[in-house]
């Protein structure tokens, strides 16, 4: 495994990550950014009722005020105010819950002794869905278009925005070879989703 | 603040709701296209959750990047509450809506 090849897939089907030590920092930073930003706003999307709050049903009807966490957790209904609401009342804790997950599964990983790491399928996946939020988070504050390696060139060396660009580059690059190790998963049997129609 | 159970909230069970079922079909699950989004992790995300062959993912992503959002799957609305529901878990933008 060369040093440049961050995920590898092995016989035993699982994904070898090798992170150095600056990916791994800037990776805890980030893992550890995105938990906080799932956790904002949640006191008002907690019901008082310990039922409903077990059931995953929350009190908000509106998207968050924050770009970077309503891209996170979008409607549901492009042009139905209320039906969208209603979505995120039933919808939106679980899924703020299991993209922290995502996230905890990765920190977690992160903190493995040794510089290589053997990923289970969860773990895999985990990995996945948590560098696309931070994507997610990361080029909404950025404000990325199709072209921002454009915009990113014609900034200074030393301008902090370049760094967020580079670090925004450097996550998408190992989202991408991460998705290449994880090849093509089974086809047939209707997916994830389970057969329907 | 009222948090009414599930239940209240449903239309009744029996024959009124095969009938409000039928009607309600079909509706569609639209995902779109976002700068953020890899191509590779849009067709890996069609082929992983709705089961999709590499080829029919690869054409739907090009559907999504080039017409800035394609179908994905249709059913009843319940159905598509819970496809548009997985996509935002995997971070996809996703709406539903009544097929027209």
């Amino acid at each position: 495994m060369s040093p440049r090849q961050k995920f590898r897939k092995r016989s035993d089907g699982t994904i070898e990550a090798r992170f150095d030590e600056v990916e791994q920092q800037l990776l805890r930073a980030v893992l550890t950014d995105v938990l906080e930003l799932l956790a904002d706003g949640e006191d008002d999307t907690t019901p008082e009722d310990p039922l409903a709050a077990a059931l995953g049903i929350g009190v908000s009807t509106t998207p968050p005020k924050d770009p970077a966490l309503r891209r996170l957790l979008p409607d549901a209904y492009v042009d139905d105010e209320q039906a969208a609401g209603e979505f995120r009342r039933y919808t939106e804790r679980g899924l703020r819950e299991r993209k922290r997950d995502a996230a905890r599964v990765a920190l977690a990983s992160l903190d493995a002794a040794d510089g290589s790491r053997h990923l289970d399928e969860r773990q895999a996946l985990a990995w996945l869905g948590a560098l696309n939020d931070v994507r997610l988070a990361l080029g909404t504050r950025l404000g990325v278009s199709e072209d921002w390696d454009e915009r990113a060139s014609a900034l200074a060396e030393d301008d902090p925005l370049a760094y967020a660009f580079a670090v925004y580059d450097h996550l998408t690059w190992l989202q991408e070879m991460l998705v290449q190790a994880m090849g093509d998963p089974a086809a047939g049997g209707g997916g994830v989703r389970g057969g329907r129609n | 603040m009222s948090t009414a159970p599930v239940e209240t909230e449903r239309p009744e069970s029996g024959l009124e709701e095969d009938v409000v079922v039928r009607l309600d079909k079909p509706w569609v699950t639209l995902v779109w296209n976002d700068p953020v989004n890899l191509m590779s992790y849009v067709t890996w995300v069609f082929q992983q959750y709705f089961g999709y062959s590499k080829e029919k993912a690869t054409e739907l992503m090009l559907d999504v990047h080039h017409k800035g959002r394609a179908v994905v799957s249709n059913g009843s609305r319940e159905e598509m509450e819970r496809d548009v529901e997985a996509m935002h878990g995997y971070g996809l933008w996703a709406t539903l809506q009544h097929d027209t």
